[in-house]
């Protein structure tokens, strides 16, 4: 089936000769999942049903209090500020964007009226510009009207270099915030821009008020008061913190939807670690909510026995994979290891990297050690679902590699290790600290050992090896060995950011302080085209299909070893409704909506 | 041997080599009498001979993954049950055991050794020589020991793992940290054993007598001052093994597929509940092992403490 057929379809569904549920069907018969058909027709324009919520509170407040624990906490509550979730969501409490992620990747209006599309007006035809219009009646928690001011002011203080705000790269593409009144704002982009909904939307989109921040703007940025004492729009309003301990906000009287949200105090408490985590909700119950649970499944299933909670989780598009580094980490030049000045004694190699795809027993790793949590996959893109590629097979099979191998010139030496021109085949896979990730190397290096592929295993400390500190030779992006496992996502429903993983301007190296996302310093022309031409491509079928090419070419060159799609994992009590939580947005999406069963 | 030490000085400086035997007869008399050390020493004998003979006789890899048998209990063809990979403990044991012991005893020979040296002479010698040497205990004995420990094994891991590969090399490495911050303790001890035994009148008999420095040293002060050494040292045993895992756990000490006893307990710390004997066969090991060592340093120092009175 081809583009043409597809948009076929939709033509027909849009003329009602077609149901959404026939179209489904046929799309689910073709090897493709219930959510993508969805986003086909919904980034066509057809519009899906709205969510329905089964719990409709007649008043207000009354539920207690609410405790959920990150066992990451949060260090700052300034969003824009934000080093990875555990800020958003702190910030998530009180704060709050235009609108949120839902769990299938479509957007739910939480500040804004409605959501702009082709249909209402809201999103230009030539991808340029788009409407938001903003609910009426919503004040900040000091009693201040929330207006398009504010919006303004986000898009200022976040695309200010000076500013150093973590936002930056969803809002300097923006040319201008116009205020058509109070509560109507339109965003100009510089180029014709698919993923319009970045700007204000999801974890990187909260919006903070303009009166408390406009005096702590560029360069003063970090001395505002507010950063650690938030006032926001949000459910709950700011009571007390202590960085990297305690979060706690207090219902907000005056939310803008009627009726919530349920509970009268929140608590967010830091500390511990995943497995601690996941005991505390599942177990023992002390704790209504967790976050994260990077936690083997079986012992997930254990305490689940207890009664008191569930493992809540959520497709999202994080994929656990393996880097092969295409420089030599070996080789120093001009005070660097793994630099763009030299390439990979062997890694390069086609067949060496063929035989690696193939030692990697996907199945055993998805069954054995993620089960639920995830799923075996050949792709590195796996979601938002319309973006994921039907083409690639993955494959384990000792057997080939060792025929790739012997073919290639690999010769085994006499301790069952191939050689070749006198180098050995030895790898140094390095991961971090973290007892799956620990699993997956033993099994992979049993594998290897069977092809006589001698591997040699590092792990280190998470802390260390996620940090971006230019001084440690063991962080993630230095790479300064062979091969190296972890886990990334888009973290938004569009994967332009995601896909320059392997563009060559975000290469890392010392020259940009190993600030890139290209850590596999992989170099590939036709990909930096296909890339820039998704960037402002506005048809989302060709796009879609652009994406699928770039992933195609990630996996036929074995860029990356993809292993397990992993989805988003929270611990939620039994009692604790409605937290349907999303793969693209956070844990707290839908904060307001939480109630507690009694 | 005070008294040992003295009556010899006072009838004849040769016939001391004579007295010898019956010294270590009689401390093997005293250290036989300690009925806990004598299991201690049964103990630790037979870990040592089963980690040096056991992979011999027991030929399951320790790495062979099974799926199919993980997390299983002890049974015969697992006899201390398996892991989460059905990876075979009891060869894991084995095998980590040579290195968790090896680690242990190899760290605790060089603290003792660096330690007896300088406080020896420092408390020989004394003066500005006793001066400089204390300073610089005081200064080694401030030094924040992890981030230090971080940061050589951070500056030279990369050159040993390239010149003696990655086991030997992190061997190495961690047995030099180790015993090298942890010989401070044992260099206050013997100086100070020394500064009280050298005013002893045995010691004045010796020089009086015209020995010479280091017989003095050798004959009759170390060996007087090697009762808390002796525990100093089953003390560190136990504290390099228990580094080590801190090590490991940091990523920092041997290649995660290393097996090391504290390298288990880790691996086994969330599987408690449900396969508790993953995590109780090495720490049984450990503590075994520490306990057994703390008797045994136990009863040889009374045993070496010739003040200390038995009854017959």
């Amino acid at each position: 089936m081809d583009e043409r057929e597809v948009r076929d379809f939709i033509t027909d569904i849009r003329a009602g000769r077609l149901s959404r549920r026939a179209f489904t069907r046929i799309m689910v018969g073709l090897g493709l999942t219930g959510p993508l058909a969805a986003q086909l027709l919904a980034a066509a324009g057809v519009a899906a049903q709205p969510k329905i919520d089964s719990f409709s509170p007649t008043r207000r407040g009354g539920g207690g209090q609410l405790k959920v624990l990150w066992w990451q906490a949060p260090t700052l509550l300034n969003p824009h500020f934000a080093l990875g979730t555990k800020d958003q969501d702190g910030s998530r409490v009180f704060y709050e964007p235009l609108a949120a992620y839902d769990p299938e990747g479509n957007l739910f209006p939480v500040l804004a009226q409605e959501i702009p599309s082709l249909e209402n007006g809201g999103v230009a035809r030539d991808g340029k510009s788009v409407i938001w219009k903003l609910k009426r009646g919503v004040t900040w928690h000091d009693g201040k009207p929330f207006t398009v001011d504010d919006l303004i002011f986000n898009w200022e203080y976040a695309a200010d270099p000076a500013t150093a705000a973590v936002t930056i790269t969803s809002y300097r593409d923006l040319e201008r915030v116009e205020k058509l009144d109070s509560h109507t704002a339109r965003l100009v982009f510089k180029n014709p821009t698919p993923f319009w909904f970045d700007a204000f939307c999801g974890a990187r989109g909260m919006i903070i008020p303009k009166h408390l921040f406009d005096a702590y703007r560029g360069a003063k940025s970090r001395e505002a008061p507010a950063n650690l004492k938030p006032v926001g729009t949000g459910p709950y309003r700011f009571v007390d913190f202590k960085p990297g301990d305690i979060v706690r906000g207090e219902i907000n009287p005056t939310y803008h939807v009627p009726n919530r949200p349920f509970f009268d105090q929140f608590e967010m408490k830091g500390g511990g670690d995943a497995a601690s985590a996941a005991r505390a909700v599942l177990q023992t119950g002390e704790y209504d909510f967790a976050w994260n649970l990077q936690v083997a499944d079986d012992v997930l299933k254990r305490l689940e026995q207890g009664g008191r909670g569930h493992v809540d989780m959520a497709i999202g598009g994080a994929v656990e994979h393996i880097q092969l580094n295409n420089t030599d980490p070996w080789k120093e030049v001009d005070g660097e290891r793994s630099s763009l000045k030299t390439t990979h004694p062997f890694l390069t190699e086609a067949p060496v990297r063929a035989a690696l795809n193939l030692l990697v027993d996907r199945s055993a790793i998805h069954e054995e050690i993620y089960g639920r949590l995830g799923q075996a996959t050949p792709n590195f893109l796996n979601g938002p679902a319309r973006f994921r590629s039907p083409n690639m097979r993955w494959e384990f099979n000792v057997e080939r590699a060792n025929q790739i191998l012997d073919g290639a010139g690999w010769r085994r030496g006499s301790d069952g290790v191939r050689a070749k021109d006198g180098r050995r085949l030895t790898l140094l896979y390095q991961t971090s600290i973290n007892p799956e990730r620990q699993k997956t190397q033993a099994i992979v290096k049993q594998a290897c050992a069977k092809a006589g592929i001698e591997v040699e295993l590092k792990s280190v400390v998470s802390s260390v090896y996620f940090s971006s500190d230019v001084g440690n030779p063991d962080t993630y992006t230095k790479f300064y060995a062979d091969i190296q496992m972890y886990s990334t996502g888009p973290g938004a429903p569009d994967p332009q950011t995601f896909m320059s993983n392997f563009t060559t301007v975000e290469i890392v190296s010392k020259s940009n302080k190993w600030q890139g996302r290209n850590i596999a310093r992989w170099r590939n022309e036709e990909y930096d085209r296909v890339w820039k031409m998704a960037e402002s491509e506005t048809d989302p079928v060709k796009r879609a299909a652009q994406f699928i090419r770039m992933n195609d070419m990630l996996i036929q060159h074995v860029v990356v070893i993809p292993i397990v799609w992993r989805n988003a994992v929270a611990g939620v009590s039994n009692r604790l409704k409605s937290t349907d939580i999303s793969g693209w947005d956070s844990n707290l999406w839908r904060l307001a909506y939480w109630y507690r069963q009694s | 041997m005070a008294t040992r030490g003295a009556s010899e000085a006072v009838f004849a400086v040769s016939a001391a080599a004579d007295a010898t035997p019956s010294l270590w007869l009689e401390a093997g008399r005293r250290f036989r009498r300690h009925h806990l050390a004598m299991v201690g020493s049964v103990i630790l004998i037979s870990m040592v001979v089963a980690v040096l003979t056991g992979p011999l006789v027991w030929r399951q890899p320790i790495n062979e993954i099974d799926f199919k048998a993980k997390l299983k209990g002890p049974s015969w063809s697992h006899p201390l049950g398996t892991d989460d990979l059905g990876q075979d403990l009891l060869a894991r044991m084995l095998y980590g055991g040579r290195i968790s012991l090896a680690v242990g005893i190899a760290a605790m020979l060089i603290a003792i050794s660096i330690g007896t040296t300088i406080g020896a002479t420092s408390g020989f010698v004394g003066g500005k020589l006793d001066n400089t040497l204390m300073r610089i205990t005081d200064m080694f004995l401030s030094l924040p020991g992890l981030p230090l420990l971080l940061l050589i094994v951070y500056l030279f891991r990369d050159t040993l793992r390239k010149t003696l590969g990655p086991e030997a090399g992190i061997f190495i490495l961690i047995v030099a940290v180790i015993g090298g911050l942890r010989w401070m303790p044992v260099a206050r001890l013997v100086r100070a054993q020394f500064l009280s035994l050298r005013e002893k009148e045995f010691v004045e008999a010796a020089r009086s007598l015209g020995a010479p420095a280091f017989r003095q040293m050798f004959r009759h002060l170390l060996p007087n001052s090697m009762g808390p050494v002796l525990v100093a040292a089953t003390i560190d045993v136990a504290a390099a093994i228990i580094a080590e895992s801190t090590l490991s756990f940091l990523g920092l000490g041997f290649p995660p597929d290393i097996p090391t006893w504290g390298r288990i307990l880790f691996d086994a710390k969330d599987n408690l509940d449900f396969a508790p004997h993953w995590a109780i066969f090495p720490g049984t090991a450990i503590f075994l092992t520490v306990l057994s060592i703390n008797y045994i340093g136990d009863a040889l120092r009374d045993a070496l403490d010739p003040r200390k009175v038995l009854g017959r």
